[in-house]
């Protein structure tokens, strides 16, 4: 289950939109076992690509080494799929290497309705988990 | 003196749970086979026959070792390496 606060999701749905047709990446970094997400962080998509993304990797150390000297964690990876559903493809799992990471995806193919899902992906294996707002942030 | 190389949660299980590690070389190959003696297994993520692995990124201190010279990159004691998976899919 990833609990989330509506403006997180608001935040994640706006990227998506913004960077349209193109995918759009990013993290959300909470404190290091607290499985709580808190502190967005948009990435730049590298690939700058309808079908792929991957984090621009001098962002990353940097994202990376603010998250370590903070004691966080990347709590949600989020990326958009903007044709298709909101499900990870055979890339996202193949990729897939941050083993206590929810993995969120935004499907943006629908200009009105923005569908969020979210996944544990371990081993090759997704699972899909229930997303669940929470009220405020603490 | 030795090089540190920070090592990212999921290849942790290589080194007894520890974040960093430290080796020795004069080149990043060499670092690489030298930590392969004490964590049998690691060099096999980090590098195929045809070089570093497409999503790990490396970094020698600041800069990404692909826009230096690979696995060539020269490495000197004080030196730190960075390994992170990189996020990316489709």
């Amino acid at each position: 289950m990833l609990t989330i606060t509506q403006a997180l999701v608001d935040q994640m749905v706006a990227h998506a939109r913004a960077d349209h047709p193109d995918e759009a990446c990013g993290v959300i970094a909470g404190t290091y076992g607290s499985d709580r997400p808190e502190r967005f962080v948009a990435m730049t998509n590298a690939e700058r690509s309808p079908t792929f993304y991957r984090f621009d990797s001098l962002e990353q150390l940097k994202v990376w080494r603010e998250m370590d000297d903070r004691d966080e964690e990347p709590v949600v990876i989020y990326h958009s799929h903007t044709a298709t559903e909101a499900y990870p493809s055979r890339t996202d799992i193949a990729y897939a290497s941050e083993p206590n990471a929810h993995y969120v995806l935004v499907s943006t193919r629908d200009p009105e309705h923005a569908e969020l899902r979210s996944y544990r992906i371990l081993d090759g294996e997704v699972t899909e988990e229930e997303v669940v707002i929470s009220g405020s942030v603490m | 003196m030795a090089i540190e190389v920070r090592i990212p949660t999921i290849l942790r299980n290589l080194t007894d749970g520890a974040k960093a590690v430290d080796g020795k070389g004069g080149t990043l190959d060499e670092l690489f086979a030298d930590l392969e003696a004490r964590h049998p297994g690691l060099r096999a993520r980090l590098v195929d026959e045809k070089g570093l692995r497409r999503f790990v990124n490396v970094y020698l201190n600041d800069e990404d070792v692909r826009f230096l010279g690979g696995l060539g990159t020269v490495v000197a004691d004080g030196d730190t390496v960075t390994v992170l998976p990189a996020v990316a899919g489709g």
